[in-house]
């Protein structure tokens, strides 16, 4: 699945415009403590966070993410949001909680691991 | 090459500016996939653990042929107990660490886990040591 198809389905909305939505999510993943995703992190995961600080768009970058997710319409800061932009992340807004997310997703086939 | 990167004490916005520009430097002398990601990700943890837990130091980079290695040096405090240290879940990140996610207690399990040599070397009042080497080819 894309990021384009991916973004129906969990009702979000893109933050980054010019991000590259053809990209194929391969597994997914939800977590608040960075370390712990860094030892999880995967090549084009889905990952649902309510962390929003710079250190979120590093850890994502360094995993080669596909994008991160936030749910219940966080607002992630404009300093995070001009670092994902700058390097090309996809950042999405969900108005759905993490559960609901992850939910939709492992439905639609995204697995855990790629 | 050698290349060096000071890492400061509590510079939590500028955490991780140096793994990025480690990871670009390797990825224009064509290092990629799985050993890219995981020179990436004991990079970003150890350079983390300077601005969580050091008094600073400074992160370097050698590359040869066969070989990269990240070496971090810092100038303190040191490490009391490092079979503590190296327990997964086990952190003494402060309360601002653990606001913005760190202090899970992975940051050294992570780099050993993802390093094909892990040393670490500690005094307690001195500093502490850690160099990764990751095999390439």
């Amino acid at each position: 699945m894309t990021i384009a198809e991916l973004i129906p389905l969990i009702e979000a909305e893109n933050l980054i415009p010019d991000a590259d939505l053809t990209k194929e999510v391969s597994c997914g993943y939800t977590c608040d403590l960075l370390s712990w995703v860094m030892a999880h992190g995967d090549e084009g995961m889905a990952w649902v966070t309510v962390q929003t600080n710079m250190n979120v768009i590093a850890v994502a970058l360094l995993s080669d993410m596909a994008c991160v997710i936030l749910p219940e319409s966080i607002q992630m800061e404009k300093e995070s949001l001009d670092k994902a932009a700058a390097e090309g992340l996809c950042v999405l807004k969900s108005p759905l909680t993490g559960y609901e997310i992850c939910g939709r997703l492992h439905a639609a086939g995204i697995p855990e691991h790629a | 090459m050698h290349e060096e990167y000071p890492v400061e004490k509590s510079d939590y916005t500028r955490a991780g500016e140096a793994s990025a520009s480690i990871k670009r430097i390797l990825k224009q002398l064509g290092i990629s996939g799985s050993v890219l990601r995981r020179i990436g990700v004991a990079c970003y943890e150890v350079e983390l653990n300077l601005v969580i837990h050091s008094d600073g130091g400074v992160l370097s980079l050698d590359v040869d042929s066969d070989a990269v290695t990240l070496t971090s040096a810092d100038r303190g405090p040191g490490i009391p107990d490092i079979q503590m240290a190296m327990r997964e879940g086990y952190s003494t990140a402060s309360e601002e660490a653990r606001s913005l996610g760190f202090g899970a207690g992975m940051g050294l399990p992570n780099m050993k886990r993802n390093a094909d040599d892990f040393f670490i070397e500690s005094e307690p009042g001195k500093g502490t040591t850690i160099r990764m080497s990751f095999r390439l080819g």
